[in-house]
This record gives structure tokens, C-alpha cells and sequence, in this order.
């Protein structure tokens, strides 16, 4: 095993760790998109740059944007609930 | 349960995984010492029977393009199911400017923004295609440039430009993607079925290994698999937006 490699499991190792652990969803996306350049080195340096770019594409493009718009419309959803309940107040 | 509880059932649990797991690494073979036979054979006869140099497309779409067809009925399905749920939701709440959604939400967006996007977006389209078409050449293919491609739209968006996104893509413009291109890996598995006798055969010719045109029916599966990713990603990105964008749970 290469040090590239070992430096890429690490990396991977503390960034998964980094998403657990991240407590607002919004900072979440951000570490989590991250998390995947990191496995997408990992993938690249075990020679799977076909993979790579799967990582790549979906973890950078793909999942963040759903899920920060759906972070939006929650949080546009909370604010009209307390909204009411202050007005029933 | 209380928390030192919860805690220690934990400590148990993570205890007795790490060791399981430790004691399946180790009888793990090293990196790059493959021994099983279907993947040393195939790694022999991607470029020789295929006329392949990406040994990941021949696999992907041809020794097994029937999985290739399921995963990519997965993908159609699932978005099938985002549009069905969040247009039923829409349907519920019927927000009164539907329609003319703000169109100077990020009205602060600067120029500067604005044209990095107007670059963005043909560059990205471009790397697409690229990606798509050199699938059988290098790594990459159909899904991997399927969502460059749908992301090509999507600097518009954060360009604070909802509606001129909408009209790059436009709803019936990526449903018909999604479905054309999923529709055509199914015919094109007919048509092997047609012409050799085998679902999903190759029976194109194969070309030279390196060209552009090699690989057989590799390049055209790998433009349908774009075709149906991209337009599924944009079906569900766009039902997501417009949720986020028109739909408003209240006015303002």
C-alpha cells in the first residue's frame, strides 16, 4: 500500500467522521460534499476513476442540491407554523 | 433508555463490529492481487472481443448491460416517484402566485455571478457530451455525464434566475429525456433480440479499439443512460425547486 493511499483511507476515516458528527443540516450538506472529493480521491487512487466520477458527480451535484432545497422548504414550512401559533396566541 | 445505558450498549456493539471486522480484513488479499476468474477474463478480452479501452463500459454496457437495465429503471422509477409525491403536495397546496415565481429572489446576485454562470453552463454541457461520448475510450460513460449534463441548466438557477432555468429546461423537455432514453435502452435491447437473437447483443459493427465510433452498441447505450440520467435528475431537481421556488407554504 502506497502512501497515497493510506493518506486517501485516513482522510475518508476523519471525514466520515467529520459528517457524523457536523450538528446544523445545512453545514452537514457542505462537509458531506466534501466527504465525497474525499472518497472520490480514494477511488482515484485505488485506480477507479470510473467509480471517481460517479462519487464525484453525485456527492458534489447530485444529493446536495435536493437536499438543501428540501432543507429551504422545511425551514420556510417552520417559520409559517410559528408564525400561526403566534398568531393564535 | 437513560444515556449511560444507551452509551454502553453502544461501546458493546461497536466493540464486537470492530472485531468482526478486523478479522475479515485480515483474510482480505492485498491491493491488486486479484485472483477471481470472471474478472481476469473479462480484463482479457475488454479491448480483444469489444474493441474497448474502458473495460468499465464494456462491462457497464455490454457483458452486462442487462444489469445496466435494471439499475437504470431504478433510477427512472425512484424520480418517478419524487414527481408523483411532490406534484400530488402541489396539487394540495395550490399557492396563489403559482407560476410567477420571483423572479429577483437573489435580486443581489452580481454581475459577475451572472456571467460566470453564462460560461458555466455551455462548459459544463460540453464536458458532458464529451463524457458520454468517449464512454467506451476512457473512464466516464452514460451516468457520469448524464448528470454534467442535467447540471448544465443549474448555474441559471444560482444565477438567481429561476424562470430563465425553466426555459433551458423545460419540464416536458427533460420528462421526454428521462423517458426516451430509458424507453431506448429497453429497444435497444429488442433490437438485439430483432437482429441476432440474443436480448441486448451487440449487433453493430465494432470498430477500430481507440475511435471515437468502437465498441458497438456500447456508444449508443451510453447516450441513452445520459439521456435518461440527465432528465431524471432535472425532473427531480426541478419538482424539488419547485417546491423550494413556487410553492409557498404561506405568503411571505
Amino acid at each position: 500500500m502506497t502512501v497515497l493511499q493510506i493518506v486517501a483511507l485516513a482522510a475518508v476515516a476523519i471525514g466520515g467522521t467529520a459528517v457524523v458528527l457536523a450538528p446544523d443540516p445545512l453545514r452537514q450538506v457542505l462537509v458531506l460534499g466534501i466527504y465525497g472529493l474525499m472518497l472520490t480521491m480514494l477511488f482515484f487512487v485505488f485506480q477507479d476513476p470510473d467509480v471517481g466520477l460517479s462519487e464525484i458527480v453525485v456527492s458534489t451535484v447530485g444529493l446536495p442540491f435536493m437536499v438543501l432545497l428540501a432543507l429551504r422548504k422545511v425551514g420556510e414550512q417552520d417559520r409559517e407554523r410559528r408564525r400561526q401559533e403566534e398568531e393564535q396566541e | 433508555m437513560s444515556r449511560p445505558v444507551r452509551l454502553s450498549l453502544f461501546g458493546v456493539a461497536g466493540a464486537g463490529l470492530a472485531a468482526v471486522l478486523v478479522i475479515a480484513f485480515r483474510g482480505l488479499p492485498d491491493f491488486g492481487a486479484y485472483h477471481g476468474v470472471y474478472g481476469q477474463a473479462l480484463d482479457g478480452f475488454g479491448v480483444t472481443l469489444r474493441h474497448a479501452t474502458d473495460l468499465i463500459t464494456a462491462l457497464n454496457f455490454d457483458f452486462r448491460a442487462f444489469d445496466t437495465l435494471g439499475e437504470e429503471f431504478i433510477l427512472f422509477v425512484s424520480v418517478l416517484g419524487i414527481a408523483l409525491i411532490l406534484r400530488e403536495m402541489r396539487g394540495e397546496h395550490e399557492a396563489p402566485h403559482q407560476g410567477e415565481a420571483d423572479e429577483h429572489h437573489f435580486a443581489d446576485a452580481s454581475h459577475a455571478l451572472r456571467a460566470l454562470a453564462l460560461g458555466l453552463t455551455p462548459g459544463l454541457i460540453a464536458l458532458a457530451v464529451y463524457i458520454i461520448v468517449h464512454a467506451q475510450l476512457t473512464p466516464g460513460g452514460g451516468f457520469q455525464g448524464g448528470i454534467i449534463l442535467g447540471a448544465g441548466p443549474l448555474p441559471v438557477f444560482l444565477a438567481g434566475r429561476y424562470l430563465r432555468m425553466k426555459r433551458i429546461a423545460p419540464h416536458v423537455l427533460v420528462e421526454v429525456a428521462d423517458a426516451v432514453g430509458a424507453a431506448g435502452y429497453a429497444l435497444l435491447g429488442i433490437s438485439g433480440l430483432v437482429l441476432t437473437g440474443v436480448f441486448l447483443k451487440d449487433a453493430l459493427p465494432l470498430g477500430i479499439p481507440g475511435h471515437l465510433l468502437s465498441g458497438g452498441q456500447m456508444e449508443v447505450a451510453s447516450v441513452l443512460v445520459g439521456l435518461e440520467v440527465s432528465g431524471a435528475f432535472l425532473v427531480a431537481w426541478s419538482e424539488f425547486l419547485d417546491q423550494a421556488m413556487v410553492v409557498e407554504s404561506g405568503e411571505r
